[in-house]
């Protein structure tokens, strides 16, 4: 009878707002609850840098590359913290990797769009990871103690990234026409895959219900979501451009905004592999892993003599 | 006064056509760390364009900036030296290239700290610890790869084949280079050739690696001669400013 004890132990520490550390026990499942969502953040933050990359070479100013890479560089960054935190549940950084790269793993469908425009790397930061923020800020409240504190580094840098987005978008819809179209398209063309970000509607989510009560998630999809579209629909005001959503209204009863119907299809074609870059996107990853083999082969410490 | 424009120029360029080089790896390293920490160069080596961009921008006046002297001029008026402007070719050919230009850089810039040029002189004395942590990371990369594995080795060995021939051009004055040099405003470089061979040559040893017999070396960059990489890698840098000229970004 000791593992209902521990299991209610446990449960009990979650309740109490105490968090979990690498060394406590805890039931298998919220270790490999954990090790999927981290995992996945990772490797999102690593495959997200695909699509970004896309542009540095061809920022419009030396301002814009400047801030571009650096923006990158960070998410590389965080893509280290959250192997590092995956680590602490006892998986090492390579395996993690291989789920990625054999498919098993996920990482978030956003990522699985292209950037088609120099506007898109504005829409990016301002929806994209504005969206990210949203699902981010509640982590830093997560009940693994690795996982929250990398997030509360993370979130800081992504909320600074979130306003250079903006800020990006802004000069585009003061300047020509060209720009202002640029401006627009990408904004259209981002909008419903970011709403996508928050995942399956409550009632379609199968991980939420355990991870609600492990308090690994705090607020459920459709919460996010909801907050999320109330700040964007601010937001877009002061560009003077329009969301593409002939439904979304002010609502005044339920103090929210309504907002139009997903396209679950598409939502779910994406995810099983079929969006405009999936196959790309691992394909570059995978490509990156070989051609460095012979790299990380070099530079392995020697072996000690006599082993 | 063109002299020195061309020189600062010079300058510019070698470190803007680095940047877009090293920043094509970026997502794309063989190690999460390496790829943060050759991002890091690359944002230096641009911010260190920027400086000596925004100098010359002073000096030519008339409306100037930056990004027009970045992104509005030609093939044949950019003055990189020609090993900037080579392909990345794998990890370790990027990290050779980047060692011979930091190396260079390193000694340039501790001598350029006293030139008779202010403005120089602070972006040389602000730029040197950057180069600093630059030439010591490629100079380890350079012995761990040529004095790794069987493959590293061979790789690093075609690596040199490839880039020897562009490691002559630093100390080929260009014209504007040696008037400067004659009329006392940036040192003399015969001191700084000799100092770059030796520690070349210490560096190599220790990555037991040997430098080519053949020593003829290519020249070209400085005076706006190129190879035929510069032109694509042009196109891409400048493709948005040329195709909406004017906007603001």
């Amino acid at each position: 009878m000791i593992l209902p004890d521990m299991e209610k132990l446990f449960q009990d520490k979650i309740d109490a707002e105490i968090k979990i550390e690498p060394k406590d026990w805890m039931p298998e499942g919220y270790r490999k609850n954990n090790i999927r969502q981290i995992s996945q953040h990772a490797h999102s933050e690593i495959v997200g840098m695909l699509p970004e990359g896309n542009w540095i070479g061809r920022a419009p100013s030396l301002k814009r590359k400047a801030i571009l890479l650096a923006k990158v560089q960070d998410e590389a960054g965080h893509g280290l913290y959250l192997y590092s935190a995956c680590e602490t549940l006892g998986i090492s950084r390579e395996e993690t990797i291989n789920d990625l790269h054999s498919g098993k793993a996920k990482y978030s469908s956003i990522f699985n769009y292209p950037t088609l425009s120099w506007a898109d790397i504005g829409a990016i930061g301002w929806l994209v990871d504005g969206a990210a923020i949203m699902n981010q800020v509640m982590l830093t409240r997560t009940s693994y103690g690795p996982y929250a504190r990398a997030m509360v580094r993370i979130c800081k840098e992504e909320s600074f990234h979130q306003r250079q987005g903006f800020e990006s978008l802004l000069v585009l819809s003061k300047g020509t026409e060209e720009q202002k179209a640029m401006c627009q398209d990408a904004i259209n063309r981002w909008w419903w895959p970011a709403l996508m970000m928050f995942g399956p509607r409550d009632s379609e989510s199968s991980n939420s219900d355990q991870s609600m009560k492990w308090k690994i998630k705090r607020k459920s999809n459709d919460e996010l979501r909801q907050q999320f579209v109330d700040m964007i629909a601010e937001q877009i005001k002061v560009l003077g451009m329009r969301l593409p959503d002939d439904n979304l209204k002010w609502n005044e009863e339920r103090k929210h905004y309504d907002f139009g119907e997903i396209d679950w299809k598409e939502f779910w074609e994406v995810v099983k592999g079929n969006g405009p870059c999936n196959k790309q996107r691992l394909e570059a990853r995978r490509k990156a892993w070989e051609d460095g083999a012979w790299v990380r082969e070099a530079a392995k410490p020697p072996t000690p003599k006599g082993e | 006064m063109k002299e020195i424009i061309s020189y600062t120029l010079y300058l510019a360029d070698t470190n803007l056509i680095l940047s877009q080089r090293n920043g094509e790896w970026c997502g794309h390293g063989p190690i999460l760390e390496q790829d943060i920490a050759m991002t890091n160069i690359t944002l230096d080596l641009l911010g260190q364009a920027r400086n000596f961009y925004q100098y010359a921008a002073t000096l030519i006046g008339n409306g100037a900036t930056e990004d027009s002297l970045a992104y509005l001029r030609t093939e044949r008026e950019f003055k990189n030296c020609l090993l900037a402007e080579q392909p990345n070719g794998d990890w370790g050919q990027t990290i050779l290239r980047q060692f011979f230009i930091s190396q260079y850089q390193f000694l340039l810039y501790n001598s350029l700290i006293n030139c008779k040029d202010e403005q120089l002189s602070a972006i040389a004395e602000k730029g040197l610890k950057e180069v600093t942590y630059h030439l010591r990371w490629s100079s380890e990369w350079v012995i761990r790869l040529g004095d790794g594995t069987e493959e590293s080795h061979r790789r690093m060995t075609n690596a040199l084949e490839a880039l020897w021939t562009y490691t002559g051009e630093f100390f080929i004055p260009a014209a504007y280079e040696q008037f400067l040099i004659d009329n006392g405003t940036i040192p003399s470089q015969d001191e700084l050739k000799l100092t770059y061979q030796e520690n070349i040559n210490s560096i190599l040893k220790r990555a037991n690696l040997n430098p080519p017999s053949g020593s003829f070396m290519q020249k070209g960059g400085k005076t706006g001669i190129h190879t035929e990489h510069l032109g694509p890698l042009l196109a891409e840098l400048q493709y948005m400013q040329r195709t909406y000229p004017g906007a603001e970004w």
